[in-house]
């Protein structure tokens, strides 16, 4: 038996909650130190995950597997496993994890004291732990129900995190901002349940049709021409996939949980939905919904697409209109995942690349800017631009790395995302040019939003309240300068990520059956 | 028949009597369901004999000894082979010992030694004049708010007959599952009813409300017994025998030997289809199914909350076993007709529990409707009609019931003056008070709610995997939309716990005893093994779900 690799990648995480957890209340401190210690570690391990993946051109789809026998009586196995996919979101998972340890290093500090039993700080660390390893796991899961086990499980320690550890700085009393938290976290939980549930009906469907939850058993079945799945239980069990998938990731029109949750939540915890936890949909799209159902996903193409249309405009459009600001940031990336479900489902090897990228590097602009933007708040206790303005001239620092956070967020050339979703607009005007064209529109208005919200907070005269604002201390600085390097390192040179990708999505290009249509001028 | 033995047309010798055959009773075989019934009988002598003072301590350790032997002999029996390969019916065609019946003696006997842990609880309710008391009325006879009342309440009586009856209870419960014949169906249901209708009546605080409970429990328990024993009746009119087998014969077409004196009505499909309408809306009862769940919430409500967790989880795996045989012994051939009408039983079951549960503010009532919702669920893995069905059911039930059991237990801890609180309202803010009771809580429900990683999820799964696999997707489809609605109530449980603010006039958690501690302890344990590595106790399920013949 081989090392276990990636179960000790998930399994780290996992017992650093367990270790946060124990800590004594008094001793702080020293659980911070602890879950970031745990951290580290998992980002070491994810590195070591990345070094040992082999993206030669021989080697298999997935790689370091481990199977073990589990509830053999529901045909559910301990199956682990990456593609590049999987190592490249495995990656971001565990590097964002540090940072958003670090930047929510104050959040969760007791407000009274005395009460010893109380312990938030030591559950605030310790949940964002779990999500860490349920992630994780559920990137290197082989098997559909281990997949979907994780699925649903990472919604509680979510929940916990979006409802019990709210932003500080809200515009109403107290007791308000409690029950809009609460509200925001009961939204979050509902929709995503409500998508699981029917995800698992679907889950059912599968296992009564394939009589197996294994991709490899699946995917030998349908090479061996074994699996017959009539159209219309191929379609339905698609939309029940593709529902949960799209609750998760969030695409219009059910993605208006997002703004609640990452509005309400801290600044980190935020990050954590958005850059780490939504990707699961996504990338659950692109592995279960194109491998399982590959002709019920061709059938669905032109629906997925015009929602995912829909989503970057709505998107877009919308955070033009917001307020506050990290509302604006949750409609931006409602328009962003708009932007990697197109490219997964432009069936272009382009846009699959591109889509993977783009969930890396939005993954990183979004900790970037949201990061910034949490820090911004805690200065100035409000999360409304109208309360901001010349913040610029009195804290440079934080102003010019919201910048890079707000260009990185409008994708310009020579930061991350422009390589990705540049590739998503080819993969996708490759196939179906209206809509590649249609999409384009989104940069446009993606450049409004950010540069409007620069221009508000940051320039323009000094307001009162903000004229004292202190500039970015070590420890936010800590948190921001590394993002801001790999933005513009993964801008210049995205290579070993695509190197990464490329192998996996054309394994998945070919389980749907489909290849780049042939460039017009060469067909000539 | 010989020439000599004929005298006249109609007489004939008879022969001389020499013996009458005793029935043959294979002890061995039924000891655990013996073993309680004598150690109930015991207790009933403990109360006549035994001083008050010793009382207590002495049923606490026979109940407890007794469960635990009975308990060991189901294992024993399991372990020779009674539940696949050995087993048979024993006690004259009255009783079936087999894997499914087994599987629930051992898991009633389980549940039934957890709730009696929590029956024992001395610690919770402040002392009374020195004397530490339990859930129970100090004297169950004595009228409320009198005289005599508060006389047996300085004197520091209790009420330790509530071990013999909950040793009855069970006793009857654990006949009821395996009983092979109607009749023998219909006393089980008795022997386990009345001392249930008893155990709810008996509660220390909130007195009336608990005798009307009780009250309704049995005049709804008594109306439901009528019609079950007029549908044996109509089943006997039918098939000329309360032997399950025998029926099932009929049913088939397959018996040779009609008696002449029931030619006439033998083999009608109107008795038939009557009669056994009439049984399954008993059982329906007594699981809480839609139509028959009226009583549950009052019932619930008001009995003491021990009671409630041991009927909630022990009553409801009786009964689900008590159907499954009828279903699949007795009426197989009649699946096509049972089975469109329960599966409108299980859906109305799975929404209206699932709905009217979110309109509640009691967290027994909302625990009451959240069972409803869960009978309908497992009632989908009994439409199966397959084995798979089989031990879906088994495995729910013994999940079930033992979440049951630890949500009531942690009921009983958040006190404030006038007893529980159980008002939702109260129960604000209770994971910033005691993080560890509301955490603990928070499993149960997050497993009631049927979440991956704990039991609940697991035996969610097996029964909507085997009713699928039966042939009812569109179940399954119902099924997951009333668990989201289902996961609606009990995430604003947690909400209000984890989320709200305290209020300062709340509750506080009473710290138990080691006895509630271990009911509690066992139910996370048992969440959390059955969510996490289930695939023992599903292969015990899979090996006991045949039924004998």
């Amino acid at each position: 038996m081989s090392f276990p690799l990636l179960t000790l990648t998930a399994a780290v995480p996992a017992l650093g909650a367990i270790a946060t957890a124990a800590v004594p209340a008094a001793k702080r401190t020293a659980a911070k130190w602890l879950a970031l210690f745990f951290s580290l570690v998992t980002l070491a391990l994810a590195v070591v995950v990345g070094i040992r993946f082999n993206t030669g051109s021989g080697a298999d789809r997935y790689q370091l597997t481990e199977s073990h026998s589990w509830i053999a009586d529901f045909g559910v196995r301990y199956e682990l496993g990456v593609d590049g996919i999987g190592v490249a979101l495995i990656g971001l998972t565990a590097l964002l994890i540090p940072f958003i340890i670090v930047a929510g290093w104050h959040d969760a500090d007791p407000q009274e004291t005395g009460n010893t039993r109380w312990r938030p700080t030591q559950g605030f660390f310790a949940l964002i732990l779990m999500v860490e390893a349920m992630v994780i796991l559920s990137f290197e899961a082989t098997d559909v129900f281990l997949f979907y086990i994780l699925f649903e499980a990472m919604l509680i320690p979510m929940y916990f995190l979006i409802g019990g550890f709210g932003d500080r700085a809200h515009a109403g009393s107290d007791e308000n901002a409690a029950a809009q938290r609460s509200y925001a976290a009961v939204k979050f939980l509902l929709y995503n349940l409500v998508g699981g549930l029917i995800m698992l009906a679907a889950v059912i469907g599968l296992y009564v049709v394939a009589g197996t939850f294994s991709l490899s058993e699946i995917a030998e079945m349908r090479a061996a021409g074994e699996l017959e799945m009539a159209t219309n239980t191929e379609r339905l069990l698609f939309l029940g996939f593709f529902f949960a998938f799209a609750v998760k990731a969030p695409l219009w029109p059910l993605h208006t949980w997002l703004p609640n949750a990452m509005g309400e939540a801290t600044a980190p915890v935020a990050v954590l939905i958005t850059a780490v936890v939504d990707k699961v949909g996504t990338f659950a799209m692109l592995r279960y919904c194109l491998q399982l159902f590959p002709n019920a996903s061709e059938w669905a193409t032109p629906v997925v697409l015009v929602l995912a249309l829909i989503s970057i405009v709505y998107g877009a459009l919308l955070a033009v209109g917001q307020r506050d600001i990290k509302r604006l940031v949750a409609y931006a990336s409602i328009s962003h995942f708009g932007f990697i479900i197109m490219g997964i489902f432009a069936m272009t090897s382009q846009g699959q690349s591109g889509a993977t990228l783009y969930m890396v590097n939005h993954g990183i602009s979004t900790a970037a800017l949201m990061l910034v933007a949490g820090f911004l708040i805690s200065r100035r206790g409000s999360r409304l631009i109208a309360d901001y303005g010349g913040v610029q001239k009195v804290a440079p620092v934080l102003a010019g790395t919201f910048l890079i956070g707000s260009l990185a967020t409008l994708s310009l050339p020579g930061l991350a995302p422009f390589v990705s979703e540049f590739l998503v607009l080819v993969g996708t005007f490759a196939r179906y040019p209206v809509i590649g064209i249609i999409a384009t529109f989104g940069i446009v208005l993606g450049a409004l939003y950010s540069l409007v919200l620069y221009q508000r907070t940051m320039t323009g005269p000094v307001k009162l309240e903000v004229a004292k604002m202190p500039d970015l201390k070590l420890r936010e600085l800590l948190v921001v300068g590394p993002l801001i390097v790999l933005l513009v390192f993964l801008g210049v040179y995205p290579k070993p990520v695509t190197e990464l990708v490329d192998p996996a999505v054309k394994h998945t290009l070919s389980d749907v059956k489909q290849h780049d249509p042939e460039p017009e001028v060469a067909a000539k | 028949m010989s020439a000599t033995a004929v005298h006249s047309l109609w007489t004939t010798a008879a022969e001389p009597i020499t013996k009458i055959d005793s029935p043959q009773i294979e002890y061995s075989l039924i000891a655990p369901t013996l073993i309680v019934i004598g150690a109930a009988i015991l207790g009933i002598l403990v109360e006549a004999f035994v001083p008050r003072v010793a009382r207590y301590y002495v049923q606490v350790f026979l109940s407890v000894v007794a469960l635990v032997a009975a308990f060991a002999a189901v294992v024993a029996l399991a372990a020779g082979g009674h539940g696949t390969t050995e087993s048979g019916i024993v006690a004259m065609g009255a009783l079936a010992v087999d894997g499914p019946a087994l599987f629930l003696q051992g898991t009633i006997l389980l549940s039934g030694l957890v709730a009696i842990f929590t029956f024992a609880e001395r610690r919770l309710d402040p002392e009374a004049h020195g004397n530490r008391v339990d859930s129970f009325a100090a004297q169950a006879a004595s009228v409320p708010g009198s005289e005599s009342e508060q006389a047996a309440v300085r004197a520091g009586f209790t009420t330790t007959e509530v071990f013999p009856l909950a040793l009855f209870a069970i006793g009857g419960m654990l006949v009821f599952p395996s009983a092979n014949d109607l009749l023998t169906l219909f006393i089980a249901l008795e022997v386990f009813s009345l001392p249930l209708y008893l155990m709810c009546a008996l509660a220390r605080r909130k007195r009336l409300m608990s005798q009307e409970a009780a009250v309704k429990y049995f005049l709804l328990g008594a109306f439901s017994s009528a019609f079950l024993l007029f549908g044996i009746a109509l089943l006997y009119g039918y098939a000329g025998t309360v032997s399950y087998a025998g029926i099932a014969d009929v049913v088939d077409g397959t018996v040779q030997n009609v008696n002449p004196a029931l030619a006439g009505t033998m083999g009608n499909d109107a008795l038939l289809l009557v009669g056994a309408a009439l049984i399954l809306m008993g059982l329906l009862f007594k699981v809480g199914a839609v139509p028959f769940h009226m009583w549950t919430p009052d019932v619930y409500q008001g009995a003491p909350t021990p009671v409630t967790g041991f009927m909630a989880a022990a009553t409801k795996v009786a009964a689900f076993g008590a159907l499954l045989r009828l279903l699949y012994v007795v009426l197989p051939g009649l699946r096509w007709d049972w089975r469109p009408v329960m599966w409108g039983v299980a859906i109305a079951t799975m929404l209206l529990g699932a709905i009217v549960a979110i309109t509640q503010t009691d967290i027994k009532r909302l625990l009451a409707y959240s069972s409803i919702a869960h009978a309908g669920f497992i009632l989908a893995g009994v439409i199966a009609t397959t084995p798979d069905g089989i031990s879906s059911v088994l495995f729910y039930l013994g999940a079930y019931s033992f979440v049951t059991i630890g949500a009531f237990a942690v009921v009983t801890l958040v006190r404030d003056a006038g007893g529980e609180a159980t008002h939702l309202s109260k129960w604000a803010g209770l994971g910033r008070r005691s993080p560890l009771v509301a955490a603990v809580f928070a499993v149960f429900l997050l497993a009631f709610a049927g979440i991956p990683l704990t039991s609940g999820f697991a035996g969610k799964f097996a029964v909507f995997k085997a009713a699928a696999e039966g042939g009812a997707g569109a179940l399954v489809v119902v099924g997951v939309i009333s668990s989201a609605i289902a996961a609606f109530f009990y995430i604003r449980v947690i909400v209000l716990m984890f989320f709200s603010e305290p209020k300062p006039e709340g509750p506080t958690v009473a710290v138990p005893s080691p006895l509630t501690m271990t009911a509690i302890g066992v139910g996370v344990a048992v969440t959390l093994v059955l969510g996490v590595a289930p695939q023992y106790f599903l292969d015990l399920a899979n090996q006991a779900s045949v039924f004998v013949r």
